[in-house]
């Protein structure tokens, strides 16, 4: 058993319902017990879907268990087709039907559904989770529908350019965007009008908007772009494997990001670099000059972002894109990253490494939230997981991953991908930080009755309760005394606990017993060397 | 008396499992925590259902099964034993700890009601710790409150004062109202089941007169009548007509003088009636259509049709209780369809084919209903919303009358 406050994903067949319900003409039968309805608020409500997901429950109770629970999936299967008429099937299991070993999948494939595609979705609930499940179904539904087009082993790969010799325009699919993923509906919008603007069409977007009949046009594009690993990673590799299609792995979340994918495109699919793509002697591009990203955070506002630390926490394709947005963007210092998609944990270890950190690998909440406080950050990027422990140690947070709630579902225009993606994200990680002006008079003057400390008035709060309260003895007896306390106090709230921290650790190197202002002051001076 | 027709319905059902009876008892009972026995699907349900609020003190989480407990590799006491162990050492000031029991639990027959029993021994002086199951194979939604009274219900001291025991989950100020009332009336103690502390347990015997606020709590009434309770027969304290009924109720098993109890009562009631008024004019004449969520759904079907003028089409609730319904039963008309248990599919070709002016459902269909053109009342908030007793008559009215008077008012041309 492991403790769960906050779990970073669902079960597996949670992803396989992001994966039904993003697409239309499928139809879900899942085993599972009454009360399992549960996930269709996930979409009515976080997502306000319009319609209820394609999903059949056959919700047994108890008393089903001393009867024919495989006689009650038989008829859900029978009668959910014979209502829905779907063009495919998943049939499944939640985590309690597993215990109860039906087969469902073995019962479809045995019974005349029509001949419509019927996939049985194995999904191991006890050691997967959700992005595991949305991704191996993606996968069993493109290996179920375009079984009859694999071609025959030898044949030559198509050409990526092959565009060319067709007198066409060169073709992409979209693939890995769906519900309940991190703002998949607008980039989706932000990526397909950026690659029109370079004569690129994108044939079919997958799962989201999709019909079985979609993914059976998947090879007719000439390269596949891999919005979301976490969801297409597997189906992207098996449609190279299978089809010989290239896919564009960059990310487009962040200018450099963006930049790098639209070369990675042309480079793939042999288009002429647009002047525009080309990096001048400073190593801009006149392409980037689109989003107004790289404007605001030269202007002189920004300056006081400069070196602000930032924990990074959420999906690795999130987490990997937000670390070099802060980082190389935004002129953080990023001082924590990790994800809990342990499928790409060796990425987000490359990325890690190379801002010279340790990557955070769990799926652990109070794992994270320890690291979080370890770090003692002054800005934290993550999951709606993270909102919890940033209220819990009184830090601004923005949220930049999936598991998201409503509020991250917003009617606007907000994508994350693209040059319109990165003016949203400038806007959304600056917004719960203090302001500068306000910050340079908080660090003067203490004894206002308004704007006192760690109050942010452009939020409209009330100061939050920080956690960083008066020192106690530390674990290995240090102690503070009376004026190194006062003067702590002097700190800036944001940067206190990591003020406390180094003298706490510089006291211990020099062997002092207790800590002064004189000890705090001494090892200010030696941090900023 | 003829009783209304009953559908009795099985299939697909369109409802919550018992563990989100936590979403409101943390807030109820702040000094206890909740541990659900599970997998990574309920740790799911739980946070979707309250994860929308920001929790600096989490005060439920899931103890996830994993391969290893399903094999028997590992001890599952052991297991729990650390888990309760990092848990508190984490949240030291907790006093109460539910174990929750859940289908995965359940199917695999891990007996929680033992280990509770074992780390009560261990815990003892610091925290107690309860079991219950929440289960969607045996509790549907709000049967997950009615399990933990139960489970709490061994606990209570024994006493035999004379009080009026109220049990069920109330708002805090439509509790502190309802108190000060029953004191106005000469009924002198009055105790609450659950309590806002989980260590403050009222005490139950032979005196106890107990008055169910909610409809839900077949089993935590039979457990306080097998302590010596003596269970008060009533409708359910919504509306004007079924509050009024039930606090003269609770005031006549006290021997209270009838005239003393109208003194009270009667300004409440002219009061109430004036509040539903307004909401009266909308309601008025529409039909109406349950289904099945709470069961709450006869008292409400009773409220809205004899004190707001709706026409019943279909009052669908999860389970049929006769005994602590009869109070009920009896005020509903007989012409309607009742309906017990789900096959969702069908109940809503119901819905389609009668075209009701208002729906009651859950959230996985009120957005697809609407979408359809229905308007709909979301069931969950009556859960959530102070609307029992008189004062509140006006309140529970106007949850209903707001959904279609912002049909009315919201237009695009």
């Amino acid at each position: 058993m492991e403790l769960t406050l906050w779990t970073y994903e669902g079960p597996p067949h949670v992803g396989a319902m992001r994966i039904a319900t993003s697409m239309e003409g499928v139809h879900y039968v899942l085993h599972a017990p009454q009360g399992d309805t549960y996930a269709d608020l996930l979409f009515t409500m976080i997502e306000r879907r319009d319609r209820r997901p394609p999903v059949t429950y056959t919700t047994f109770q108890a008393r089903d268990l001393g009867g024919d629970t495989a006689e009650l999936v038989k008829k859900s299967i029978s009668q959910a087709v014979e209502r829905f008429q779907p063009e495919a099937l998943l049939v499944g299991e939640s985590c309690t039907a597993e215990l109860i070993q039906d087969q469902p999948g073995s019962l479809a494939q045995g019974m005349d559904l029509g001949g419509i595609p019927v996939v049985s979705l194995d999904l191991p609930a006890y050691s997967k989770k959700e992005n595991w499940g949305a991704a191996e179904t993606f996968y069993q539904l493109l290996r179920n529908l375009l079984k009859s087009q694999l071609p025959a082993p030898g044949t030559a790969k198509p050409l990526p350019s092959r565009w060319r010799e067709e007198g066409r325009r060169p073709r992409v699919n979209l693939l890995g965007p769906s519900l309940l993923g991190f703002r998949c509906r607008d980039d989706v919008r932000e990526i397909t009008g950026l690659l029109e603007e370079y004569g690129i069409e994108v044939v079919v977007v997958a799962p989201l908007g999709a019909r079985p009949a979609d993914l059976a046009r998947i090879p007719t594009a000439d390269a596949n772009v891999c919005l979301y690993p976490e969801v297409a990673g597997v189906g992207c590799s098996w449609l190279e494997r299978q089809f010989g299609m290239p896919t564009i792995k960059t990310v487009p979340i962040g200018i450099g990001a963006t930049a790098a994918f639209l070369r990675e495109l042309h480079g793939v699919l042999e288009l002429e670099l647009p002047a525009a793509l080309q990096p001048d002697a400073s190593g801009e591009c006149g392409a980037e000059r689109r989003s107004r990203l790289p404007w605001y955070s030269r202007s002189v506002d920004s300056t006081y972002l400069t070196g602000k630390r930032v924990f990074i926490f959420g999906d690795a394709t999130h987490a990997i894109a937000a670390a070099r947005i802060a980082s190389q963007e935004l002129g953080f210092a990023v001082v924590g990253l990790g994800t809990y998609s342990r499928e790409q944990a060796r990425e987000v270890r490359a990325a890690a490494a190379e801002l010279g950190l340790e990557a955070l690998i769990s799926d652990d909440y109070l794992a994270v939230e320890r690291a979080m406080a370890e770090a003692s950050p002054e800005l934290v990027l993550g999951t709606q997981m993270e909102r919890h422990s940033a209220k819990r140690l009184g830090l601004p947070c923005a949220v930049i991953s999936s598991p998201l709630h409503v509020q991250d579902v917003p009617a606007r225009y907000s994508p994350q991908m693209g040059w319109e993606g990165a003016n949203v994200i400038f806007d959304s990680w600056v917004h719960p930080l203090m302001m500068g002006l306000e910050e340079h008079l908080i660090g003067m003057f203490r004894h206002d009755f308004e704007f006192v400390e760690g109050h942010r008035s452009h939020l409209g709060e009330a100061p939050a309760p920080s956690l960083e309260t008066a020192p106690a003895a530390s674990i290995d007896g240090l102690v503070w005394s009376a004026d190194g306390e006062a003067e702590l106090a002097k700190i800036p709230f944001f940067v206190r606990g990591k003020v406390r921290r180094n003298t706490e650790n510089f006291a211990r190197e020099r062997g002092l017993a207790v800590i002064d202002s004189e000890a705090l002051y001494e090892a200010k001076s030696h941090f900023s060397r | 008396m003829g009783l209304p027709t009953l559908l009795k319905e099985s299939g697909q059902r369109e409802v919550f499992c018992g563990l989100t009876s936590i979403v409101w008892l943390h807030r109820r009972m702040p000094d206890a925590f909740f541990l659900v026995v599970g997998s990574r699907t309920c740790a799911h349900l739980v946070q979707s259902a309250a994860g929308v609020m920001i929790f600096a003190e989490p005060r439920f989480g899931t103890a996830i099964l994993g391969e290893r407990d399903l094999a028997g590799l590992a001890d599952a006491n052991e297991e729990l034993d650390r888990l309760v162990a990092d848990l508190l050492a984490r949240r030291p000031e907790i006093r109460t700890l539910f174990l929750v029991g859940s289908c995965p639990s359940e199917v695999i027959k891990l007996d929680l009601g033992k280990a509770a029993e074992r780390l009560n021994t261990r815990l003892a002086g610091q925290v107690r710790v309860l079991n219950y199951t929440g289960s969607g194979i045996e509790t549907t939604f709000t049967q997950g409150e009615d399990q933990a009274l139960t489970a709490m219900s061994p606990l209570l001291p024994s006493s035999d004062e004379p009080q009026l025991l109220i049990a069920g989950t109330l708002a805090d100020a439509v509790e502190d109202r309802l108190v000060d009332l029953f004191g106005r009336m000469g009924v002198a103690v009055v105790r609450s089941l659950p309590p806002r502390r989980s260590t403050e347990l009222p005490p139950v015997g032979k005196g106890t007169k107990l008055l169910l606020a909610q409809p839900f709590l077949s089993s935590t009434a039979r457990a306080l009548m097998a302590r010596g309770a003596e269970l008060v027969s009533a409708p359910y304290p919504l509306g004007v007509e079924g509050s009024s009924a039930w606090m003269a109720a609770g005031a006549k098993a006290f021997g209270i003088d009838p005239e003393r109890v109208a003194a009270v009562l009667d300004p409440l009631v002219e009061r109430g009636k004036r509040a539903i008024a307004p909401h009266r004019e909308t309601l008025s004449g529409k039909r109406l259509f349950l289904l099945p969520d709470s069961q709450l759904e006869l008292s409400l079907a009773r409220f809205l049709h004899r004190e707001c003028g709706m026409e019943l089409i279909e009052v669908g609730t999860p389970y049929l209780d006769r005994q602590l319904l009869d109070g009920e039963l009896a005020l509903l008309p007989d012409d309607i369809t009742l309906s017990e248990g789900q096959d969702v599919e069908r109940q809503l070709d119901r819905v389609r084919a009668a075209k009701p002016d208002l729906v009651v459902c859950g959230l996985g269909l009120a957005n697809p209903l609407e979408a359809e053109g229905f308007t709909t009342k979301w069931s969950i908030e009556l859960v959530f919303s102070p609307i029992h007793g008189c004062d509140q008559a006006g309140d529970l009215a106007e949850l209903f009358a707001r959904p279609m008077r912002r049909r009315g008012a919201i237009s695009f041309a």
